[in-house]
């Protein structure tokens, strides 16, 4: 995970379902094709929402980081 | 994928809080997830469109007497559990605030902007006799069973809460 890079920073430290796939799905509208989201959480749920989400909404799921607490989350727009 | 586009519609029968935060969340959550999602709002679940204040709708005795009883709106609803009278859905918000969580008329706004549709129950506001003029602007329809059945069966899921 180390070698993505970002385009967008989206910071959703503090953040409870669904506030950061509410705030990612706004996000990603404003981006371009093909460019790489990073999603900051730490409520654990962003693990499994957001490629959940993904999924739904047909972008990419890169993967993710976790620091301690800290989880970073990958998405790539379609 | 996202070729076709997904629905969802829930039912929101009940008037507490807890309930109207569960059918809120999954309904933001559907929105930015890509489902076009219609919320059907019946019996006490009306409550959560009230606009509250006084009623100017003409009302017999025992819907004055409902009224006076069934108070409630967004901003004020018990809770299914550890009511105390109010003071439950008070530590409550004080606790969801403290953790940064959005309050149920937060999430109602977020729905609204992403487009989730609000049918209100024409059928449970005749019972409490009220009509569109008690209730929030954001309703899209006033509407009964048949639309609601009509809007359901095109969707892939369906809630009732």
């Amino acid at each position: 995970m180390d070698n993505i890079k970002a385009d967008k920073d989206l910071d959703c430290l503090g953040l409870y379902c669904p506030v950061p796939i509410m705030k990612t799905a706004q996000v990603i509208k404003t981006m371009n094709s093909g460019e790489v989201l990073e999603v900051t959480a730490d409520d654990i749920g962003i693990l499994k929402d957001m490629p959940a989400w993904a999924k739904t909404t047909g972008n990419e799921f890169l993967g993710s980081k976790t620091e301690g607490d800290v989880h970073k989350v990958y998405v790539k727009k379609k | 994928m996202a070729d076709k586009i997904d629905k969802m519609t829930l039912i929101l029968f009940s008037g507490e809080m807890d309930k109207a935060l569960a059918c809120f969340t999954l309904a933001t959550t559907a929105a930015a997830m890509g489902f076009e999602v219609t919320i059907f709002f019946t019996f006490w679940g009306l409550n959560v469109l009230k606009k509250g204040g006084i009623s100017t709708v003409k009302k017999t005795f025992l819907q004055k007497m409902f009224w006076f009883l069934n108070k409630g709106t967004k901003n004020k609803l018990p809770l299914t559990k550890f009511n105390f009278a109010g003071a439950g859905p008070e530590m409550m918000k004080m606790l969801m605030k403290q953790k940064k969580m959005a309050s149920l008329p937060e999430m109602m706004a977020a729905a609204r902007e992403m487009k989730v549709k609000y049918i209100a129950c024409t059928t449970s506001c005749s019972i409490m006799g009220a009509d569109r003029t008690d209730l929030i602007d954001e309703v899209d329809e006033m509407a009964g069973a048949a639309t609601y059945l009509a809007e359901a069966k095109g969707s892939n899921v369906n809630l009732f809460i």
